[in-house]
């Protein structure tokens, strides 16, 4: 396997000098209290994506997320004038929830003119303005102007419709993304909206979660059946080629086989007929190569997977992508989004590509999934304190380091705010 | 006695006798029925299909993608049965992925067919 060379510090982690080596805790994923702290101090001050623009196609295309980590339901809408909105889902009469079918906690999404409550009937427009009262002047001089959906922040890049809790956000979302993520500004993610979707409910928290997601570290050991028995290697390594932080935001690269030049006993038999698996479709209609998407010249470039903090993941292959996201419901437990999104099938070949690689992305998710619940019952284990609070990350498990870390920043900073000035 | 109607185009006649099973439109019927079947019934099913495997694939692969004749449809749904059952027989060896314990993933949306 190659060698990619290293910063010259000698490490990557130590290229982020504040990252230290030292070994980690991961209370920050066990405590209750924590994930109290969390939810304020990152899920309400950090800007989250919820949907892409090809979900809101016309004027009063709308979704519902419910966000149990900020504990909130969302309707995002498209306007008259195009622009995508995001308004609590609240009727501001009696506080019924505004929008939902058949039962009130799950997400909906459709198309329509107007949103009216099923309690009054008082009825908002596609900006959130209030337009209809049932028997207005049995009111007490109510001013139909003062009582408008709640808004919450939203903004969109590169088709990503990100929403933010805060009362006013300290950046906005380009800043927030920063130069690293926005260097994928002309990365033609519209292109590619062939969608399989995917939703679990998992037992690990999910910072765990996306720590499986963050490094290759464990692919050989855990996912050993990526490669067939008959020439698997007992002690198979793998080495990432680069690594990079931002902000809060993290990116890893890895090379990349050309799947049709493996010797055959490489593949399994499902994958040479097909022509497609684990790496996705072979072949994939050509696609813009943006500047940040091998921001470290990675030859030949299989993917990069950007982590956007806190709970987005974007994983691109050639002329293709995976997106994840991890939504927390309780210090232990989170449900995960996932999707792979393919320039649309224009043969039923292609189709069946698609398929192949959706039903392995299940396969090997379902052992992360499967395995992190172990994880977070022993990291768990213990009465008051942990059994054991000190774990070694090594170099290829930097992004882990640096997740955590930046979970108890954005807490500390939060609390530090709070806190009384000293005298 | 009456005869089924056949289900699958003629030059695949010798696989009717899969099709009431494995011509399964949605990825949750095809993931319950690979959980739900016998591993031995698994591989009647992969051992059978596996030589015309790919001619199968072109063969569908001749029609536009949203005009399938029905009898190409249910062709396209074993051969979606086929990859399924293909990774438990080709990677797990068993109908269930290793180490998946009690994980659950439901996919939710797909494009059709």
């Amino acid at each position: 396997m190659a060698k990619w060379p290293k910063p010259v510090e000698g490490s990557w982690t130590q290229h982020y000098p504040d990252l230290g080596t030292g070994p980690v805790s991961f209370r920050d994923s066990t405590s209750p209290e924590f994930y109290e702290l969390e939810r304020e101090a990152i899920f309400k001050r950090a800007w989250l994506n919820v949907a892409r623009v090809e979900e809101l196609p016309r004027a009063g295309s709308y979704l519902t997320k419910e966000i149990e980590v900020a504990k909130t339901s969302v309707i995002v809408v498209k306007g008259r004038d195009e622009q995508i909105r995001a308004f609590h889902n609240i009727c501001r009469h009696r506080g019924n929830k505004l929008v939902w079918n058949d039962y009130p906690n799950e997400e909906v999404k459709g198309t329509c003119r107007q949103f009216t409550c099923k309690y009054h009937g008082w009825r908002y427009n596609l900006t959130g303005d209030l337009t209809f009262v049932q028997q207005p002047g049995e009111f007490f001089g109510l001013d139909e102007k003062d009582y408008g959906l709640a808004p919450v922040h939203c903004d969109v890049w590169n088709g990503f419709v990100f929403i933010n809790f805060d009362r006013e956000p300290r950046q906005t979302l380009r800043e927030f993304l920063g130069p690293m993520i926005t260097a994928l500004d002309d990365y033609p993610f519209e292109s590619m909206t062939e969608r399989y979707d995917f939703v679990a409910h998992n037992n690990s928290n999910w910072k765990i979660f996306a720590d499986a997601f963050q490094e290759y570290y464990h692919v050989p050991s855990l996912h050993s059946q990526q490669v067939p028995s008959a020439v698997r290697q007992p002690n198979a390594t793998f080495e990432c080629g680069h690594f990079q932080i931002d902000g809060p935001h993290r990116l890893v690269s890895t090379a990349g086989t050309r799947r049709w030049l493996l010797a055959p006993e490489y593949m399994y038999p499902v994958e040479r007929v097909t022509r497609s698996g684990l790496v996705g479709p072979w072949r994939t209609p050509e696609t813009h190569q943006s500047a940040g998407l091998n921001p470290g010249g990675i030859e030949p470039w299989g993917i990069t997977n950007f982590q956007i903090f806190p709970n987005l993941e974007i994983l691109i292959y050639h002329g293709w992508y995976l997106l994840y996201r991890y939504w927390p419901t309780s210090h232990s437990t989170h449900k995960f989004e996932a999707y792979n999104a393919f320039h649309p099938a224009r043969t039923v070949r292609e189709r069946i590509e698609h398929e192949v690689a959706s039903v392995v992305l299940k396969e090997f998710a379902l052992q992360d999934a499967g395995m992190l619940g172990g994880t977070q019952a022993a990291l768990e284990y213990g009465l008051d304190e942990p059994i054991v609070d000190d774990y070694p990350l090594n170099d290829q498990e930097i992004l882990v380091r640096h997740l955590h870390k930046t979970a108890v920043d954005w807490v500390e900073e939060y609390q530090n705010e709070r806190r009384p000035v000293g005298v | 006695m009456t005869v089924a109607e056949p289900k699958l185009p003629g030059a695949f006649a010798e696989f009717e006798r899969f099709a009431e099973k494995w011509c399964l439109a949605t990825e949750p019927d095809r993931w319950q029925m690979r959980l739900s079947t016998p591993m031995g019934e698994i591989h009647e099913f992969y051992d059978a299909f596996t030589p015309r495997f790919e001619e199968a694939i072109d063969y569908c692969d001749k029609f536009p993608l949203d005009e399938l004749p029905e009898d190409v449809l249910n062709l396209l749904h074993l051969i979606y049965s086929m990859i399924m059952v293909s990774m438990a027989v080709e990677v797990f060896g068993t109908q269930k992925p290793a180490d998946s314990a009690d994980a659950v993933i439901d996919r939710v949306g797909a494009p059709v067919p």
